[in-house]
């Protein structure tokens, strides 16, 4: 159908390449400026790719201890995080897919609407509550209110994943005579490993990207989280435009290679919230 | 998990009980998380919001609504929501006007199929980064001195440099802008599933028929997509009301609150003037707010049913 040089064809190719200088020339900008000295990045005329390719940035990033913590920090809180989710939501997604009780609808209704619920409204309780127990400033406060946040997706996921799954497939370990544990652990969760995967991939991302919370409920510096740190080098009075740049590249590493090796799962997680239920 | 384990072999409970409890042991976990750290704190908002001088006076006093009056009566507050708003009605209406370009390109016959699927990659780009990286990479480009200004002076478009974060004129576009560009791909990505699912059967029929593109595009492709639009673009419209760390990281709510929303409003009363009984006021409109929308976005996927 497609005729080799409409003048359609010609516009939608032109669209494509602008779209892709949008997309991508922040991006790009970003990741040769981590590569260039800090001297060199106001330099005129501004050039996309360095002079001289240094990695000054990153090593003074993996010299500093402070800073290597934040990722530290970072890549604990936010494993943590997306196990706890993970058992916690395979359990939920459980019996919304495969039990029906009086409560299921209202459960579920509430579970939706607890997505759109403002993180700066729990914000004030949430300190009040962590300072009364001797929460404040501690992995475990980032870690139980970053689990409400990431749950209601996470239980609508797997529930969405249970849902595609043949009910014959656990429904037997039952008639056996095997209880509806054995039948969820034993038969279900390793037939739905590529919709933990994509679950766990989005928890992940969530726990990892936080920065309210992580700003307001921790006070010492071993204590922050990579969003954090890069705000605490940006309030510094010179700006290490370079190192700032490099430390936002490794802080979208993990998301990155996620992105790219599990793109089906990504997109997945990221429509969570608009699915049908 | 033992009580689960032990549910299945405990011999006494009659097997009806059984298939009664069973579900809400699985549920357990999630209800008790949601009602301690979801609906507790909701209510110590809400009750935080009637009373003078919370967290900082051990005994503070009920004052009813005087929290909300003294917040309605302050310019600040009806400034903020008056951002809020342009901010995040110009966020949706471009977000869904750039995802729907992109994922028509996306979707488009004239284009190589290799080449569709490589562009996608690259066009999610934005969503990867997280708001924080997303501010500190425009606040380099967006620098007085910085590859933007640089490129617009190039090319006579404006004649000196713009600081576009620090001056009142510009900074609640420049905020606004950064942000349309880091959340059109959600609206891509789900415009270009509901693309997909547009039967080829339709378009050729209405070929036959004579239609030209736009016709086909406003009579079949529009229609068509209209749940996906509704549904993402309440959603979106949530969210971006409750924005936080990008204006925390570019403006701060400067300058003079030319860019303060509601979120940094409250958290500036909360955390840096302590008056957390006001903040809980203003955490209680913003949660008030949110819930209307969700009403409605509720209301709507249940319609779809």
């Amino acid at each position: 159908m497609a005729k080799p040089f409409s003048i359609l064809n010609i516009m939608t190719y032109l669209g494509l390449a602008i779209g892709l200088v949008y997309a991508c020339f922040p991006v790009l900008w970003m990741l040769f400026s981590s590569l260039k000295s800090n001297t060199e990045i106001f330099s005129l005329p501004p050039a996309l790719f360095p002079k001289e390719f240094t990695l000054k940035a990153y090593r003074s990033i993996f010299g500093s201890p402070m800073k290597v913590r934040f990722f530290l920090n970072s890549y604990l809180v936010a494993t943590v995080v997306t196990l706890l989710t993970l058992f916690v939501a395979i359990l939920a997604g459980y019996s919304f897919s495969r039990h029906s009780f009086k409560l299921k609808k209202p459960l579920n209704l509430f579970i939706i609407s607890t997505q759109t619920v403002p993180p700066i409204s729990l914000l004030i309780p949430y300190f009040g509550i962590v300072v009364a127990f001797r929460m404040y400033d501690t992995y475990f406060a980032l870690i139980f209110t970053y689990m409400v946040f990431t749950l209601p997706y996470a239980i609508l996921l797997m529930t969405g994943y249970f849902n595609t799954l043949p009910k014959e497939l656990d429904e037997a370990v039952i008639i056996d005579g095997g209880s509806s544990f054995t039948a969820l652990w034993r038969v279900l969760v390793p037939v739905s490993i590529p919709g933990i995967v994509a679950t766990g991939v989005y928890t992940f991302l969530l726990s990892w990207n936080e920065f309210l919370f992580a700003l307001t409920l921790t006070k010492s510096t071993e204590m922050r989280t990579v969003p954090i740190g890069i705000q605490l080098l940006m309030g510094q009075h010179a700006y290490e435009w370079n190192e700032m740049m490099a430390m936002s590249i490794l802080g979208s590493f993990p998301i990155l290679i996620m992105y790219l090796v599990a793109q089906r799962y990504f997109l997945e997680g990221m429509t969570a919230g608009s699915v049908k239920n | 998990m033992l009580f689960l384990k032990k549910n299945g072999f405990i011999p006494f409970i009659s097997y009806k009980t059984k298939r009664v409890i069973t579900p809400y042991l699985y549920m357990a976990p999630t209800i008790t998380l949601l009602a301690l750290l979801m609906l507790f704190p909701m209510i110590v908002v809400f009750r935080y919001s009637l009373y003078d001088n919370v967290i900082m006076n051990r005994n503070p006093a009920f004052v009813g609504l005087q929290n909300y009056e003294t917040l309605f009566a302050d310019e600040i507050f009806w400034i903020s929501m008056g951002n809020t708003l342009y901010f995040t009605l110009m966020s949706v209406i471009f977000h869904l006007l750039i995802g729907l370009a992109f994922a028509l390109m996306l979707n488009s016959k004239e284009v190589n199929s290799t080449i569709k699927s490589i562009l996608r990659v690259f066009y999610i780009m934005p969503w990867v980064f997280t708001a924080v990286i997303i501010a500190i990479i425009w606040r380099l480009l967006l620098d007085p001195s910085g590859v933007i200004n640089y490129l617009l002076q190039a090319f006579s478009i404006t004649g000196s440099n713009i600081e576009w974060f620090s001056s009142s004129a510009t900074a609640i576009h420049a905020l606004t802008f950064v942000n349309i560009w880091a959340g059109y791909p959600l609206y891509m990505v789900s415009l270009l599933a509901g693309l997909k699912g547009v039967s080829t059967v339709l378009y050729e029929a209405a070929s036959i028929d004579g239609a030209n593109e736009f016709q086909k595009f406003w009579h079949i492709t529009i229609p068509h997509l209209k749940p996906i639009i509704i549904s993402i673009a309440l959603l979106d419209f949530i969210w971006t009301m409750q924005v936080f760390p990008l204006v925390w990281m570019t403006t701060g709510g400067g300058p003079i609150h030319a860019t303060e929303m509601l979120s940094t409003y409250t958290y500036k009363l909360a955390f840096s003037r302590y008056k957390f009984s006001l903040a809980s006021a203003s955490a209680m409109i913003i949660l008030i707010l949110s819930m209307s929308v969700t009403y409605f976005y509720i209301k709507y996927q249940k319609s779809r049913d």
